[in-house]
């Protein structure tokens, strides 16, 4: 028996780490550790419901399990065979608990491919990653396969950068080979820097070993001996399981000098980022562990061309690597035959925001919208009302319900005037202000922008500083127009994928969403309620009964009014905070 | 050389393939507005970081525009210049670099040379549309150079200069978005830095963030203090520069002008750094004959090469960056500080004043000189032997306040005795010059035979770095000249790596010498200019009656009535210098 605990990031912020020490202890405590193993995986996605226990072989999936629930695991479950039910999921609409993972409404519709090994193998140990065929493409490739044919068998399969960009991995490879050089580079770019994107580091701290052998195989493809992993500082999980990964590849010969005999040799090391978003640019990241500043230079030269220390690199991004052993084990035409026409296999996305079930998902390309939010995701939280969803992180766009049945792939996102990006997936509801999200997304490109070039440096600055006109209520209708033109200009003006997206946010909610514009501006109002300086907290004459107590606890004095009297807020002192509001008992304070 | 067709503005065109838009609608006429970009055509310097984005064009079937400046034409390509979409572009994205400058224009120093300004003059920019927060920083003053970083316009060119050209390392890019701002590390001041102030980041800055140190008001006061004499020197670079101030070509020689001009701005003597250049030669060139001599006779503790010592940018670099090295250059002093020396010495004791009551002022195309004159150990008792360096652009607008009409002037002559000097002296403005000059004395007096043709052509010329050999009389003596700091370190590594064999080397901070000093006239990336200027100084040399430093006559005297002999205790005490070891490990506070 084997009991798999989610070693994922937010499994362990919830004492997952205590829960697979406990289980442990406790199985040794039984005498049972020879018949029980307690294994520490990769995250299994549905973050919502974590941490995440599962008992294998009968496949029991327990969710939010905490470390007092250890003892009622092995007592009834490993030693009675009794499953323990309060743990166990409940389908939100029959209320029945469901025990195995594949009858979820999370699950059902995923195809996990890159995250295949995640939630299912001990990411520290590489027996448990070949035991799944891990580096049986890379055997296959070295020994059966010359690199052309490796590289058409990827074109074959229309796999496409995962990373945002979408451009076809095989012909990328196609062209960093054909570059002549003494010395090429395979990097791979984990520069995660998406709000709310955790696909790469999933991928990493849950499967190494799928992106180790992917690079290898990349390596013997462009003719590269060296592998180079960008790696954000900011995840020494997955930093650990790639060195602890590495090294166990090195000690069995599946990286070094002359890899399984057959003259191949290829090694990697690892750059660390100090979490800069542009380094996430290809060229930004080159000169970033060239120990430059890392900000973008203009392409072309490309990478495959001219990259890292000027010679030949080939960029992907980890959820592209990550596919790769697939395809060479499976086939290309099998990887096509998922997907759209335009856009084959899966997508990771990180689903978050107000949704029920919050976590990590592999879908196929062409899945719709609704699909995602309502099955996958179980709907939106507490019954509310769905109202956009923003794809393709702080570069991305809103869509809304009129896209729920758009089926999602790189080209379809686009049209509707988002896109893919690396995968975050963030869904509103109808308490969403939609001017402050785009504020909210553009806070984040202003102090991202690596400030190289005008229109992303001041532009973007500019931009958020009418949003905020707009959220305090000065906003005029010529702020809108500026904001149309100057988003427009920035995207046709700035010199790299940073500052080209990163007016999405205002753009699409402007065209989806005018009408909450127009209600800031016009009406001075917000429809959401979200925006503070645009409140106006009321006294009901016919409910006030003349307590004082809103005079009493308002911070400022906005409130005056005689004993019995009706009491009146001076609008023009009022800050907002609620506090009459909170203490009326007699449901007198309303907000306008 | 494969030649491919674009259409730009409805014009079809053939153009070289690797050809840049900008560069291809140049050849038809079309003069796509830059700002970022910098290029040098003489001297292979190019600065396109394609940051500024004001060049952008619209290129049929892409998604987004084109900047212009990095964008090279593919066949068939067809380009837009000016249509609608660009230009409300190209006036946005101005306007947004406009937002975050401050609009002091009136009162800046680089107002009329400015080429922000001319670029929003140009486009016609008559309000800003998007106003909002502007980014401010600390104003940074050193004794050459101020850095008001609030107009920084983050273009890049002075890094570029700083590290690709001069490899000084100072200047790059910190903070990010917003802030972003080209900076000392950690924003120390440059007076904390390994700063050279070279002013090439001056030269090149298109806007008021990069200026000298301006001495106009402190020279106008000295001028109106009767109890001061005060003196003045002109550096050769200068008469070859000056004239662009006042509208004449690039490349004519003011030198008559000029004096005239300094005479009718009160100076009681109007004098010449030129003076002092053949001075230098006559300590250096003997310094240097003393080291090949040496060596010939088989002394081994002799350094060869000999590197020259003018410019005060290369001696900060070498303090610097090579203080291993400190005993290789000549201990001569600059020019400008050797006449100071003498003014304050032999020509205040031959006027019967005190050194306190004499101000030396030096007009310089340079504004290491700046930090030159204020080093310690060029002062006596505290009282420096130069107190004042203007450069080129102050002293034009010197002669503006003043309401001297400069183009009306009539030419005048120096004054004497520091005023005569010979071609030898003048060409120390050029690249090869020092050298050049240095080589006609070293010659005659090596050999003990007269020169028939004094022209040195093989150690002219605009090329980084240059081999020549010298036939001094059966003993070839190999020379070497760098211009560009960055130049100067492959020279010096050559030396290190004991690669290198020459006898003399000559180097000078910045590209051209200094008739392309951080103090001259702007040249606003036309490199043409610095030709001119070479050209006109060379033209100098060629009209002089004297063109040997040793044959100056007054030069002669000065030996034997004050000084004895070149290199000798008196020279020796007043003409030469030490070098100190500047290398600064970064600590971070």
């Amino acid at each position: 028996m084997h009991l798999l605990v989610c070693g994922g990031t937010g499994c362990r912020a919830s004492e997952s780490e205590t829960i697979f020490h406990d289980l442990k202890t406790t199985i040794a405590s039984k005498g049972l550790e020879n018949e029980v193993q307690v294994i520490t995986t990769g995250c299994f996605g549905f973050c919502e419901k974590g941490p995440i226990v599962k008992v294998m072989p009968d496949n029991t999936f327990y969710t939010r399990v905490t470390p007092a629930d250890v003892t009622e695991i092995i007592e009834e479950h490993v030693i009675k065979g009794r499953k323990v039910t309060r743990l166990l999921y409940i389908n939100p609409e029959t209320q029945e608990s469901v025990s195995d993972s594949k009858h979820m409404g999370f699950y059902r519709k995923q195809i996990r491919i890159a995250l295949r090994n995640c939630g299912f193998i001990d990411p520290e140990n590489i027996d448990e990653y070949i035991g799944r065929d891990g580096y049986q493409a890379l055997g296959k490739c070295l020994t059966e396969m010359t690199p052309e044919q490796v590289i058409e068998m990827m074109k074959k399969s229309g796999l496409r950068g995962r990373g945002g960009g979408g451009f076809p991995a095989g012909l990328k490879w196609e062209i960093t080979r054909a570059s002549m050089a003494d010395q090429k580079y395979v990097v791979c770019n984990a520069d995660e820097g998406d709000p709310g994107a955790f696909m790469d580091r999933s991928i990493l701290e849950g499967d190494p070993h799928s992106v180790i052998e992917a690079m290898a195989i990349c390596g013997y493809c462009i003719d590269g001996s060296k592998g180079l992993v960008y790696i954000r500082a900011e995840y020494p999980l997955a930093i650990d399981r790639l060195k602890t990964a590495i090294g166990q590849a090195r000690e069995y010969g599946l990286l070094g000098d002359n890899i399984l005999g057959t003259g191949f040799s290829f090694d990697i090391e690892l750059r660390y980022g100090a979490g800069a978003f542009v380094c996430g640019e290809e060229t930004a990241l080159i000169h970033s562990m060239e120990g430059l500043r890392g900000e973008p230079t203009v392409k072309p030269p490309f990478p495959s061309v001219s990259g890292y220390l000027g010679k030949p690199t080939n960029v992907n991004n980890v959820e592209t690597f990550a596919n790769v052993p697939v395809i060479i084990n499976r086939g290309a035409e099998w990887f096509s035959s998922i997907g759209t026409e335009k856009s084959r296999g899966t997508k990771v996305f990180a689903l978050a925001g107000k949704i029920n079930n919050v976590g990590l998902i592999e879908v196929p390309m062409g899945i719709s919208l609704r699909e995602v939010i309502f099955e996958i995701g179980g709907g939106i939280k507490d019954g509310k009302k769905f109202k956009a969803v923003q794809t393709g992180g702080p570069s991305g766009g809103c869509l809304t319900a009129k896209h729920l049945d758009t089926p999602i792939d790189y080209d379809n996102l686009i049209a509707a005037g988002s896109m893919m990006g690396s995968g975050g997936m963030i869904v509103l509801d109808e308490d969403d202000c939609m001017v402050s999200i785009a504020k909210f997304y553009l806070d984040f490109t202003v102090e991202e922008s690596c400030g190289k070039c005008a229109p992303c440096r001041i532009g973007n600055k500019r931009l958020i500083e009418i949003l905020e006109k707009i959220c305090k209520g000065n906003g005029t209708m010529e702020d809108l127009d500026n904001l149309r033109n100057l988003g427009q200009v920035i995207k046709d003006t700035s010199l790299c994928g940073l500052g080209q997206t990163s007016p999405n946010p205002v753009l699409s909610t402007m065209d989806n969403f005018y009408h909450e514009y127009l209600a800031h501006v016009v009406d001075k109002k917000c429809p959401s309620g979200q925006c503070k300086a645009l409140l106006r907290y009321i006294i009901d004459a016919e409910n006030c009964v003349g307590c004082t107590a809103c005079a009493r606890i308002c911070p400022v004095n906005a409130i005056s009014g005689e004993r019995k009297g009706v009491h009146i807020v001076d609008q023009a002192v009022c800050i907002k905070c609620g506090a009459c509001l909170e203490k009326c008992k007699f449901n007198a304070v309303f907000i306008k | 050389m494969e030649m491919i067709k674009v259409t730009i503005d409805n014009k079809v065109i053939e153009v070289e393939k690797g050809t840049t838009i900008l560069d291809a609608a140049h050849t038809v006429g079309i003069n796509i507005p830059t700002l970022c970009y910098l290029h040098l055509h003489d001297l292979n310097i190019t600065n396109k970081p394609a940051g500024c984005r004001v060049c952008v064009v619209e290129v049929k079937g892409r998604r987004n525009l084109a900047p212009a400046c990095v964008t090279e034409c593919t066949p068939g390509m067809e380009v837009s210049t000016h249509n609608i979409r660009v230009l409300n572009s190209r006036k946005t994205v101005l306007e947004l670099i406009l937002s975050d400058h401050p609009t002091d224009c009136l009162i800046c120093p680089k107002s009329g040379s400015c080429d922000l300004q001319s670029l929003a003059q140009e486009m016609g920019i008559r309000q800003i549309r998007y106003e909002g927060e502007q980014s401010t920083y600390r104003e940074d003053t050193s004794p050459a150079i101020i850095r008001d970083v609030d107009k920084c316009i983050m273009c890049r060119r002075c890094e570029m200069m700083c590290n690709d050209v001069q490899t000084v390392g100072v200047l790059s890019a910190v903070n990010r978005g917003f802030m972003a701002v080209v900076a000392p590390a950690f924003e120390r001041n440059l007076d904390h830095s390994e700063c050279t102030y070279c002013g090439q980041c001056v030269a090149v800055c298109p806007t008021g963030a990069l200026t000298e140190v301006d001495h106009t008001n402190n020279v106008i006061r000295t001028l109106a203090d009767p109890s001061k004499t005060v003196i003045v020197q002109t550096a050769p670079a200068v008469r070859a520069a000056l004239g662009e101030e006042f509208g004449m070509e690039a490349g004519t020689l003011v030198t008559g002008k000029m004096a005239a001009a300094l005479r009718r701005l009160g100076f009681d003597y109007v004098f010449d750094t030129d003076f002092a250049a053949d001075l230098t030669i006559m300590e250096e060139g003997t310094e240097l004959l003393d080291r090949i001599t040496r060596h010939l006779k088989g002394d081994t503790t002799v350094k060869l090469p000999i590197l020259t010592s003018c410019c005060p940018g290369w001696v900060s670099f070498f303090e610097h960056q090579f203080p291993d090295m400190l005993d290789i250059p000549s201990t001569a002093r600059s020019p400008q500080q050797m006449f100071g020396s003498i003014a304050k010495t032999y020509f205040a004791e031959k006027l019967g004043i005190k050194r306190e009551n004499m101000v030396v002022v030096s007009i310089m195309p340079c504004l290491a000189k700046k930090y030159e004159c204020s080093r310690n150990e060029f002062k006596v008792d505290g009282n420096p032997d130069v107190d004042f360096a203007v450069s080129t652009r102050e002293l034009a607008h010197l002669i503006k306040q003043a309401n001297i009409n400069f183009l009306e002037l009539p030419d005048e002559d120096f004054d004497r005795p520091l005023g005569d000097s010979t071609g030898a002296a003048v060409i120390f403005g050029a690249t090869g010059g020092v050298i050049e000059a240095a080589t006609r004395t070293a010659y005659e007096v090596f050999t003990g035979k007269k020169l028939d043709k004094v022209d040195f052509e093989q150690l002219r010329g605009m090329e980084w770095i240059r081999r020549a050999e010298v036939d001094f009389d059966g003993f070839p003596i190999k020379i070497g000249i760098a211009h560009g700091l960055g130049n100067a370190r492959k020279l010096l590594e050559e030396i290190r790596d004991g690669k290198a064999d020459f006898h003399a080397i000559e180097i000078m901070a910045c590209p051209g010498g200094c008739i392309g000093g951080g103090g001259q006239p702007l040249h606003h990336g036309d490199s043409s200019i610095l030709k001119a200027r070479t050209a006109a100084l060379y033209r100098e040399d060629a009209g002089k009656a004297i063109r040997k430093s040793h044959e100056n006559p007054f030069i002669q005297k000065l030996y034997e009535d004050f000084l004895g002999k070149p290199c000798g205790h008196k020279s020796h005490h007043l003409l030469h210098t030490h070098y100190f070891d500047k290398s600064n490990p970064v600590e971070i506070e």
